[in-house]
């Protein structure tokens, strides 16, 4: 039979049941191979569950570095019967199926293409523990014991890793050493280690940090200088509030009073989140809330009211997969035109796509200075993927000269000595007006906040003039927003190519490395990701210069490819979508294999035959 | 539609406040509401009570719904930044405004439609969080802005103009900010300046979450017979518990007042607010007789007015919340950016 034999090159799938504690275990597991010095992807594919229900952690280990989702199973580690058929099925053949044996299995619900691993970790964890919380939890980490001595991981490693963990609380150390020395003994008398799959210890991490995009996001907002946050519970974007209560709480209590440089409420509602946000920003401090797709459908009148009234907020959207009975716990790109458009009347947003931590980080801290610049709501994209798993990415990093861009603001002095103060007065042609925060000046610069229906004195009027005066001007406001926003990515074929591709967003790791297997397979075509809307002029300009233009996204219905085409005025017909919308992240196998097979139809020479054109692999 | 300006200039013998300003100068742009609305009146007394109180206009900033009564900020404090959000939302823009900058003072106005129907999730939320602020519902119990269709405070049995009886029960608003933890409530008519001005004084030096229920007569859709928000019905039916004086800080209290009458309650910031009880037994420092009170009135058809709850020692949003004594929209880049040092021993520990 085959066997699959790869050094530092292989996925790792666990099954379990949610609520089993199994995260920690696996999350222990993960990190000793990073530590070794090898890139590491994992993934927790979830339920909307809190106990009970099937769950998975996939962990791609990656030599190379990528850290997008491959697709396929080297080794199932299989410790929810629930899931079991479609488990095994999942493995790729010549792969490894890793079991708990302690109840006899009958042959037919194997397969013969795979090796299969039994283990009886019931019966050696019953054996060892009487307590029923500890037995589930210690099992967990007896398997991690056993893969460190089948997959050839250093054991030093994770006994590090649980000191750190349990630092301070010592009385738990000592028992999870115990255990995890108690499943790797029995691998080693046991079980035919090492397996065909296996670890080697590397140097492709160096300073690469390992965290969450709801993390980083969160501290982006601490750098960027909020203040204010209001938020409702929703999947997956709460842990980006709770994220940022924590980041707050360490930096940013007064040392002298212990009190607080930030106000955080967790509100009724969408709406009120929204409104409190606005209520904030436009008393001039910075401010954001954290939402998903069905919470953005709520602050949908809100976001109207801040782009007329011209209120900065920023908008963290964590995108999921449709409505609140949709797939809140599977990712998706299909916020794009919500966003975009978001509310009555002509309205248009600013959007930001962060790839990875990194860019969470920053388009979070940049967003700020956008609102107040623009005084818009701005909107940073992130997905489930990169928002609630661990990514690998370069170390984040500040540069202390920065300053925060406050935008135009006429402070007490500016009024005082005279300067002339419309609230929507086009001063500077850029289509950004003046504002004042409330209580500056005893009798200068006071003005009455509302929608349209002002002149651009915000004296009340419907003229009708003046609401068309007013429409031109925020379209010149939003055209200075193109120049304002992070500028694309380019990543330029070997040789120049008629062909293109557009990406964004967390699609990047699987982009990447499918560009890489594209020019192996000797396709050269060039790539763009893009970083904001309005679309930089660069974006359009390098659209015109390529023939053909694919746009790779995680929606249904091309969104971004229709706002492409709809302010950017491409010709549709140059526009191939390439489109994943499962609720799984989207992989390289299956961008490789789309763009392969239609550049197929453009007689693109030579194709060689390879695994790539295979199709999705999902 | 505000076309008409109002004169700029002031008779040289207006009295001054402390500020040196006239009462005037807290007026805003001339009134759009038709002739005899209540809520001109509502709007006659902020004037007069921010005049007295000698407050700094700027410093108030007037945040409202949607509806008549939500329009009426544009006329009054024409120095103050004001905000006409979206119905019903009010309470969440004031919440962020308030946490954003504490030092400012916050009067929100809305209606009942605004308050008691399409926002009364946010009505009882900012009471719940005790934000610092007057709020003050201007109830009519009619929708005017769209042409008398019952608003959600209109009594059962209540006739519309048109004639249709209201079959739904109402809501009080009154009774619900009793209940989710305002620290001052209070209810007044529009027809009673001599009660609505020092009310409204209170309120607004009431470092919580107050709330005034002002019943305002439409001229236009609901001062007809058989509505119970009419000038006529409420005049019948007002049954005031008490008169209220504002003594500010250190005044020195120089009435004596016959034993039993009086009721004084100190503030937390050293002012006093002094009750001349017309119903001998009320007691205003007790939230569960004031709901008792106000429910038992208003089965025998009356309108329990005047303060009709004040805690003189109110929480609000930022004890919660612990933030420091400076407004956060004060707050520099030295104060909230942790800087590179930070971020690279953050960075250590996630490796």
């Amino acid at each position: 039979m085959k066997r699959i034999e790869s050094v530092n090159d292989f996925v790792i799938k666990f099954a379990n049941v949610n609520g089993s504690g199994s995260a920690s275990a696996n999350t222990l597991f993960a990190k000793s191979i990073m530590r070794m010095g090898v890139p590491i992807s994992p993934r927790n594919i979830f339920p909307s569950n809190i106990q009970g229900l099937p769950t998975w952690y996939e962990v791609r280990v990656s030599e190379q570095g990528w850290l997008g989702r491959r697709g396929g199973c080297d080794l199932m580690v299989a410790m929810n019967p629930q899931t079991w058929e479609p488990d095994v099925a999942e493995i790729e053949p010549g792969g490894y199926l890793f079991y708990d044996s302690t109840r006899p299995m009958p042959a037919s619900r194997f397969r013969d293409d795979i090796h299969v691993i039994g283990m009886p970790l019931t019966e050696i964890t019953n054996a060892a523990y009487s307590d029923p919380r500890q037995r589930q939890l210690f099992k967990n980490i007896i398997y991690v014991g056993a893969l460190s001595a089948l997959l050839e991981i250093d054991v030093p490693e994770i006994e590090k890793l649980i000191a750190e963990q349990y630092k301070g609380k010592e009385k738990l150390l000592e028992p999870n050493i115990k255990a995890l020395h108690m499943g790797r003994d029995y691998a080693l008398a046991h079980l035919p280690c090492p397996l065909g799959i296996r670890v080697r210890r590397g140097d492709r991490v160096g300073k690469k940090v390992f965290l969450e995009g709801n993390s980083a996001v969160a501290l982006g907002c601490v750098y960027g200088g909020a203040t204010f946050a209001a938020w409702y519970p929703i999947t997956p974007s709460s842990s980006v509030a709770e994220a940022f209560a924590k980041h707050c709480r360490k930096f940013r209590v007064d040392p002298g009073t212990t009190k607080n440089r930030f106000a955080i409420v967790q509100a009724e509602d969408e709406l009120a989140s929204i409104g409190m946000v606005i209520g904030a920003a436009w008393n001039g401090a910075r401010a954001f809330t954290c939402t998903s797709g069905p919470g953005i459908s709520l602050m949908s009148e809100f976001i109207g009211l801040a782009y007329f009234a011209e209120i900065p907020a920023v908008i963290i959207n964590v995108q999921r997969a449709g409505p609140s009975t949709g797939m809140p716990t599977r990712t998706q790109q299909a916020d794009v035109l919500a966003c975009a458009y978001a509310s009555h009347g002509d309205t248009k947003h600013v959007l930001l796509f962060p790839e990875d931590p990194k860019e969470c980080f920053e388009h979070a801290a940049v967003s700020f200075d956008l609102a107040d610049r623009l005084q818009t709501p701005v909107f940073v994209l992130l997905d489930l993927d990169i928002g609630m798993n661990e990514r690998l990415c370069e170390p984040l990093q500040w540069d202390d000269k920065r300053h925060y861009d406050r935008g135009k603001v006429r402070s007490y002095q500016d009024l005082e000595a005279g300067a002339r103060f419309g609230r929507y007065l086009d001063v500077d042609g850029d289509g950004i007006t003046y504002r004042t925060y409330p209580g500056t000046h005893p009798k200068r610069g006071a003005f009455f906040t509302r929608g349209t229906s002002r002149d651009r004195y915000a004296r009340y009027t419907e003229d009708g003039k003046a609401y068309v005066d007013n429409m031109q001007r925020l379209l010149r406001k939003f055209e200075t927003a193109k120049d304002l926003v992070p500028k694309p990515e380019h990543i330029d074929a070997r040789k120049p190519s008629r062909f293109g591709v557009i990406f964004y967003g967390s699609t990047g790791p699987a982009m990447r490395e499918a560009l890489v297997e594209l020019e192996a397979a000797a396709i050269d075509i060039d790539a763009l990701r893009i970083r904001a809307f309005p679309f930089h002029e660069e974006v359009l300009e390098w659209a015109n210069r390529h023939e053909h233009v694919f746009v790779v996204e995680q929606n249904r219905d091309a969104q971004l490819r229709t706002l492409l085409v709809a302010e950017g005025q491409l010709d549709p017909s140059k526009l191939t979508p390439v489109l994943h919308y499962d609720g799984t992240p989207i992989t390289a196998r299956f961008i490789q294999g789309e763009i392969a097979q239609r550049l197929g139809a453009f007689n693109v020479t030579p194709l060689k035959k390879t695994a790539a054109s295979g199709g999705g692999g999902e | 539609m505000t076309y008409l300006a109002k004169p700029k200039l002031h008779h040289p013998d207006l009295p001054k406040n402390k500020l040196g300003f006239t009462r005037r100068d807290y007026e805003g742009t001339v009134s759009t509401l038709c002739a005899g609305c209540g809520h001109d009146s509502i709007t006659g007394a902020i004037i007069q009570a921010c005049f007295e109180m000698d407050i700094a206009p700027h410093r108030v900033a007037k945040l409202s719904g949607i509806g008549c009564s939500s329009k009426t900020p544009t006329y009054f404090l024409g120095q103050s930044h004001g905000f006409n959000t979206v119905h019903g939302r009010m309470p969440s823009v004031l919440t962020g405004a308030n946490a954003a900058n504490r030092d400012l003072i916050y009067l929100g106005v809305s209606g009942d439609g605004d308050s008691a129907s399409i926002g009364l999730g946010q009505f009882a939320h900012v009471m719940r969080r005790g934000v610092n602020m007057t709020y003050i519902v201007e109830n009519n119990g009619v929708y005017g802005l769209t042409k008398g269709q019952f608003s959600a405070t209109a009594d059962r049995g209540s006739k519309s103009k048109r004639g249709a009886l209201n079959a739904d029960e109402s809501i009080d608003l009154v009774l619900m900010a009793l209940q989710l933890g305002a620290t001052y409530v209070a209810r007044s008519f529009s027809g009673d300046k001599a009660q609505l001005v020092p009310l409204i004084k209170g309120a607004l030096m009431h470092p919580g979450a107050a709330f005034l229920d002002v019943i305002s007569p439409c001229v236009a859709f609901n001062n007809h017979d058989g509505s119970t928000k009419s000038y006529d019905y409420v005049r019948e039916h007002n049954e005031a518990v008490n008169a209220m004086d504002v003594i500010p800080i250190r005044s020195e209290i120089t009435t004596n007042y016959e034993p039993g009458t009086v009721q004084e309650i100190r503030q937390h910031d050293g002012s006093m607010i002094r009750l001349r009880k017309l119903e001998p037994s009320y007691d205003a420092s007790n939230r569960l007789r004031a709901m008792n009170f106000v429910q038992e009135r208003y089965a025998l058809g009356e309108i329990a007015t005047g303060l009709l709850y004040v805690a003189s020692a109110p929480r609000d949003l930022h004890d919660s919340l612990n933030t420091v004594a400076t407004p956060l929209n004060e707050l520099n880049e030295r104060e909230l950016c942790p800087g590179n040092a930070a971020l690279e021993k953050f960075n250590q520990g996630l490796r």
